[in-house]
């Protein structure tokens, strides 16, 4: 069969990302999973460490395992993540590539596309076979529409959006077969790193991008301080924080928890959204969410026409008495 | 220095957007506009050129219609504009995109190109870095801020791991989100002098690509997904928390 390449996240101190799951179990239905990672050489010179992602890795589904050192990780944009993914296509021969669609995952697919003169489909809800191509699933204008597309040049470069949904299982392997590498970063075009400030983690609270819920609260929240409220319920519901354009533009809530049309496209079992009326360009990021709670001062708040569940009120009464509910059950079970 | 912005014309994200059922393309037959994060990569553009010496040339590919997008930017500041146009361009992918914009950039020349983050129809988020890769130069992606300078560029790149303070060498491709710049309005006397500015059309001849019709990756079936429905509306008499509580206790949801 075969070979797919997962392009996985590794941390400084080892840690593999959460998208590996995804991306290992859909290359899975794909072909053979495997999984290249470029790291700092910190990494590959430790045995241990090595042995530890390699077994970690192979319980995801991987077969084999591509470790690219380079010295140039985290310090030049992109580059040692083109060359580990050049390379280990290359030598494999890989009929695909699949990335997560973040930011960085989506412009990296990009490059690799023109560099392996491949083709690229980005956002897959899903992937498949069918017969000798690759169909991926896509979700269009917010969800109104989905649409299948299929790759008929070789190979296929696919992005895959961020979820949680229960993974097919894998073949699992005790332990994936490594591969260390060094990458030649000799005529590296690309953006210098020159440092790196992480977004504050929110204690444990959930990425916004695969999370199961998401609390979101808009320009009705009606400061920064206010808004801090959201992140209570969130936190008593184990959900993201999410906000509205409005919410951000006033200066309520960081651009990274934009939910919209130019924000993050969410997709949870629970959205509840707090003073946000519900302009076209916000439903366009959330109205797929399984179940859609909205609480909102204005009865005629467009947020209501696509509400499960909306309460015309006041979110400074709604919320403090729903919070207190939760905890009472909480305790209760 | 030769700033080209690139453009892309777009359904009016005010209203609903509809995908042709037997394409999947977009149906561009409806309200139409310059993508917003275009004008704000303009206005980054024309920002550095109040202040300094620099020509601004916005780029489209796109069919006839998105002529009204680049006299937007043309009476917004730019001084001109190129539209990829040809018909054997319909159902272009994003390979055949990139390679094309890339091809008219080679025509154009630039010492930077600034693009948005990602359009709103699409919302591939590609472009900016495959445009990068196929013509060799550097690039700095998905910027909130960005200081230009002779010979190199600085800015602050967000990912959703947090924000990273980026260098890079001109020329370069760059793309913006939009917290990069609020974009200025186009003055009665610019749009009267839009008209006036030169607008070339460039095809796939022209430009020397491939004008074979192709796209690799293709789409096989479109469906609309059914519309979302309210349902319980209640106004808050003082145990709507409570109420919701209970709600959410019988998805199973808390």
């Amino acid at each position: 069969m075969s070979h797919i390449i997962t392009l996985i996240d590794i941390t400084p101190a080892g840690e593999i990302a959460n998208t590996a799951a995804q991306l290992l179990s859909a290359a899975a239905r794909l072909g053979t999973p495997v999984a290249v990672a470029a790291v700092r050489a910190e990494i590959t010179n430790n045995r241990q460490l090595v042995a530890r992602i390699s077994e970690h890795l192979g319980t995801l589904g991987a077969e084999q395992v591509y470790l690219v050192a380079s010295e140039h990780v985290g310090v030049i944009m992109h580059w040692p993540q083109l060359e580990a993914l050049a390379t280990a296509a290359t030598t494999l021969a890989a009929s695909g590539v699949l990335l997560c669609n973040s930011i960085e995952g989506r412009e990296i697919a990009g490059r690799l596309a023109v560099r392996l003169g491949g083709t690229l489909l980005v956002d897959a809800l899903d992937v498949r076979q069918d017969n000798d191509r690759i169909v991926a699933t896509h979700s269009i204008f917010g969800g109104s529409y989905l649409v299948d597309a299929a790759v008929t040049g070789k190979p296929a470069i696919l992005t895959l959006r961020q979820s949680t949904a229960d993974e097919t299982p894998v073949v699992q392997h005790p332990v994936a077969t490594i591969n260390i590498l060094d990458t030649d970063v000799a005529g590296a075009h690309s953006a210098v790193i020159e440092a790196f400030h992480a977004v504050e983690a929110g204690a444990d609270r959930p990425d916004l991008r695969g999370a199961r819920a998401v609390v979101s609260g808009g320009r009705g929240m009606q400061s920064r301080e206010q808004f801090a409220l959201v992140e209570q319920l969130a936190a008593a519901l184990g959900a993201a924080v999410g906000a509205s354009r409005a919410a951000v533009d006033a200066g309520f809530a960081e651009q990274t928890t934009q939910v919209g049309q130019t924000g993050v496209t969410v997709s949870p079992e629970l959205y509840v959204a707090l003073g946000i009326s519900g302009a076209i360009q916000h439903r366009a990021g959330m109205q797929t969410a399984s179940t859609i709670v909205a609480i909102n001062t204005d009865a005629n708040a467009p947020i209501f026409d696509i509400a499960d569940f909306g309460i015309v009120g006041d979110v400074f009464a709604v919320v403090p008495q729903l919070i207190a509910a939760i905890a009472a059950r909480d305790s209760a079970a | 220095m030769k700033i080209v912005v690139l453009v892309k014309h777009v359904p009016d994200t005010w209203n609903e957007r509809t995908l042709d059922l037997n394409t999947g393309w977009i149906d561009r037959t409806g309200a139409a506009v310059i993508d917003e994060i275009n004008e704000r990569a303009l206005e980054v553009a024309l920002a550095y050129q109040d202040s300094h010496d620099a020509e601004v040339v916005v780029l489209t590919m796109g069919p006839e219609q998105a002529k009204d997008s680049l006299r937007k930017a043309l009476a917004m500041g730019a001084d001109s504009a190129v539209h990829v146009l040809d018909p054997l361009l319909a159902g272009a992918d994003l390979v055949r995109t990139a390679t094309v914009l890339a091809a008219a950039l080679r025509q154009t020349g630039f010492g930077l190109v600034i693009a948005g983050n990602e359009s709103t129809d699409g919302r591939g988020g590609v472009i900016a870095s495959m445009v990068a890769e196929l013509l060799g130069v550097s690039q700095a992606t998905n910027l909130n801020s960005v200081v230009i300078g002779v010979d190199a560029l600085h800015g602050e790149r967000a990912t959703e791991a947090g924000t990273l303070t980026v260098s890079s060498v001109l020329p370069a491709v760059i793309s913006i989100t939009e917290l990069s710049a609020t974009p200025r309005f186009a003055t009665f006397r610019n749009i009267m002098r839009a008209k006036k500015k030169p607008v070339v059309v460039m095809t796939l001849a022209d430009l020397a690509v491939d004008t074979a019709p192709r796209a690799d990756a293709i789409t096989l079936a479109a469906q609309r997904t059914p519309a979302r429905a309210a349902g319980i509306k209640i106004v808050d008499a003082g145990d709507a928390g409570t109420e919701l509580a209970g709600f959410l206790a019988g998805k199973r949801l808390i």
